[in-house]
């Protein structure tokens, strides 16, 4: 175990290679792509996305509006006011990011304010999302906006919440895969006229989302730099299936547990020999009741059941596991303990729950 | 309430919460305050932090200050903010930052979270700030993710009160760029930053857990529903009342447990109670030094609303599993056993005791996160 300083250097060096590695995987040319996401109109991504416009132009960056909304607060026409201009052309009544005129001009950060826009028929692009795709190609970096109820993927959550959804939308991937994701967390203007239930379950859906963005950052540094334990900003379940475990109310009460948590659930199985005809029917309704639980299932196959359940709660990064408790104590478990002795003892850093049978 | 009650309505608290110092929470704050002043609405400053940030020296003007309160300790000169001051200002908005900060001794109460609370209670409406990282029941996993044991907590109750919590997002590769250019702090403690939470991976632990707890706290206050006639949301929502257990003693891994059961009772939306199992009356089982220990974990169980027990009985699993079943428990909180502990051939330690004993409740053995292994 390294003691807090190395532990810090060992950190300090891991930083430096994971930025080194990233400068390295990313091409060149490619700008960079960052997008404020909002869960409402009205909360401020415009005036967010402008300001830092404003901020990079006065630090010396090459700075462009490419797209604005059509009415502007006096409050961006502010912030706007010394950045330069490459409007949009109105096609049919439909503002369209004008893309040979950016790539001509090459700055080094464009703004647009709104991404999911559908361009009119005979466009470069079928929508404004691979127009800034073709940006991003070219090198130019693109500061972004967008709210909750414009992603393909989130499109049945918002219908279910206001009954209503717009029809032009960017896939979540794009969203997702985005350089940086800021989320617009402040309350809406007074002028926003949804209901207040309404309104803080997307907020809520908008921020659980950018966290998910983010520990999927998370992962891949972590997996980058071979850390195999949990750093528990998520909450992660992985529920032990045994055949003679009461597997169904593990996976009730981990699902529970991971929708409140807003986690997420596993549940493995290890393979051991000489199972009857029963035990493998016992497995295999296991296995639908996790499939019905939307639990993401593995099996495992380990001379050491314990050794294999904890190498692979290190590296999904769980943070608790549950496990049926079994009263069989054989001539082994008394040298060494149960396995749940030896699961509670190896078990550094994650919660171990153990269910009555 | 009648007519002759002159009880003020307490006073609404409203927290900008972020995960890092430079996240833009005081010039939120500040925003917010001139906002509010432009719509005629009476506020001021009770206490700010300008960090010497020109950006939010700059918001600062144009709004009044109620003047610090100068405290001598130890033969240097504190300010910290006047709480009795700003009741006889009596505001309707008081803008105060930094909610887990610590007063100097001498002051009238030992945290700002508590000065908050009298301006509260007397009607004052409170806009605040709060780093995630401050609250007591992720004391442990900020360890385990950072390295960084922080000193200054805030019960998590007292922002589960809070009427508004909104979160403060900013990009750590953005902070990093403004720690750079010498916006967050001057360039001596920028290094001294850089070395504890200013790197990258630990700013994006800590973003993620910012926005976590800004989803729950959207959450857990959620309007009802208009329609009152709806169907129950989730079927979680039908399942019988959980009630957690922890059990206690003087050992510091209690304090694990007493966090970790915190943050589990308030997501599962259950009660809970902490228990310690007495092998003597009067606590004789123990030695001073483990009496005092004791008490800590009590009093620090209690500041978290967390109720207390001392059961009595010479076998403690047995103990602690009948008090269980009494009071309609659903899961029990321990520590692991200690490591070395010397055992007879069919001897069991107390975890797997409590285990085969508790046959109708489910047992959590509460991991040891003081211990890291995130560097491999």
């Amino acid at each position: 175990m390294p003691g807090v300083e190395g532990d810090r250097f060992g950190r300090r060096d891991a930083d430096a290679l994971l930025r080194e590695i990233e400068a390295a995987e990313r091409p060149r040319h490619r700008g960079q792509l960052k997008i404020f996401l909002g869960y409402a109109s009205g909360v401020g991504k415009s005036f967010r996305l402008f300001d830092e416009g404003r901020r990079r132009h006065e630090r010396g960056e090459d700075v462009v509006v490419a797209a604005m909304q059509p009415e502007v607060t006096p409050e961006i026409a502010r912030t706007t006011c010394d950045l330069e201009v490459i409007p949009s052309r109105n096609v049919g009544g439909v503002p369209v990011v004008d893309v040979p005129a950016l790539l001509a001009r090459r700055p080094q950060v464009c703004l647009i304010d709104g991404l999911a826009y559908a361009n009119p028929p005979g466009s470069r692009h079928v929508n404004r999302y691979e127009d800034v795709k073709e940006l991003l190609d070219a090198g130019i970096s693109v500061i972004t906006s967008i709210n909750l109820e414009y992603i393909a993927e989130q499109q049945a959550f918002v219908r279910s919440v206001t009954g209503t959804v717009p029809a032009h939308t960017v896939p979540e991937d794009f969203i997702t895969c985005a350089d940086e994701v800021v989320v617009v967390d402040a309350p809406p203007d007074a002028a926003t006229p949804a209901p207040a239930r309404q309104l803080s379950t997307l907020r809520q859906r908008a921020l659980l989302l950018t966290a998910d963005v983010v520990d999927r950052q998370l992962e891949d540094y972590l997996r980058l730099h071979g850390i195999d334990s949990s750093w528990g900003t998520q909450e992660r379940i992985l529920v032990c299936m045994t055949p003679r475990a009461n597997a169904a109310k593990m996976l009730e009460s981990g699902r529970r547990n991971a929708d409140r948590f807003h986690g997420e659930l596993f549940a493995i199985y290890v393979v051991q020999e000489n199972l009857t005809e029963e035990d493998r029917m016992a497995n295999e309704r296991n296995a639908t009741l996790a499939r019905a639980q939307h639990a993401q299932i593995e099996v495992l196959e380990g001379r050491d059941p314990v050794a294999t359940i904890l190498d692979y709660a290190r590296r999904h990064h769980i943070t608790q596991i549950f496990v049926g408790h079994n009263l069989r104590r054989n001539w082994r478990a008394r040298l060494r303990g149960t396995p749940l002795e030896r699961l509670i003892r190896d078990a550094e850093g994650i919660d171990i729950r153990v269910f009555p049978q | 309430m009648t007519a002759t009650d002159r009880t003020p309505a307490r006073g609404h608290l409203k927290v900008f919460l972020g995960y890092a110092a430079g996240v833009g929470k005081t010039f939120q704050m500040l925003s917010e305050a001139h906002q509010l002043k432009r719509q005629g609405v009476d506020v001021a400053i009770g206490y700010f932090e300008p960090h010497s940030r020109p950006d939010t020296i700059a918001l600062g003007e144009g709004l009044e200050v109620i003047p610090r309160r100068t405290i001598e300790y130890r033969g240097s000169r504190f300010e910290e903010m006047d709480s009795e001051a700003i009741l006889r200002r009596h505001p309707q908005v008081a803008v105060v930052d930094e909610l887990p900060h610590t007063n100097v001794p001498g002051s009238p109460r030992p945290k700002r979270w508590e000065d908050v609370h009298v301006l509260l209670d007397a009607g004052i409406d409170v806009v605040t700030t709060m780093n995630v990282q401050h609250l007591e029941s992720l004391n442990d996993q900020i360890w385990q993710s950072t390295g960084v044991r922080v000193r200054e907590t805030i019960p998590d109750w007292v922002l589960k009160q809070a009427d508004e919590v909104v979160m403060v997002d900013l990009t750590p590769r953005a902070l990093l760029n403004r720690l750079a250019r010498g916006v967050v702090y001057p360039p001596e403690r920028a290094r001294a930053a850089l070395e504890n939470f200013f790197k990258e991976s630990t700013l994006v632990a800590l973003r993620e857990l910012a926005m976590r707890q800004a989803a729950y706290a959207v959450e857990s206050r959620l309007p009802d529903e208009e329609d009152a006639a709806q169907p129950p949301r989730a079927e979680g929502d039908v399942h019988p009342q959980e009630r957690l257990l922890l059990l206690i003693g003087p050992d510091p891994a209690s304090a694990a447990v007493i966090r970790r059961g915190r943050r589990m009772a308030d997501h599962l939306r259950a009660e809970c109670l902490a228990v310690y199992v007495s092998r003597a009356p009067g606590l004789a089982d123990l030695t001073d030094a483990e009496r005092t220990n004791l008490e800590r974990h009590f009093n620090f169980a209690r500041g978290l609303l967390i109720e207390t027990r001392v059961l009595e009985g010479t076998d403690v699993a047995d103990a602690v599993v009948e008090f269980a079943r009494l009071h309609g428990v659903t899961q029990i909180f321990v520590t692991r056993d200690k490591k070395r502990v010397v055992r007879a051939w069919f001897g069991q330690g107390l975890v797997q005791q409590i285990v085969n004993r508790a046959r109708d409740m489910q047992v959590t053995i509460v991991a040891d996160r003081s211990t890291r292994r995130t560097d491999g």
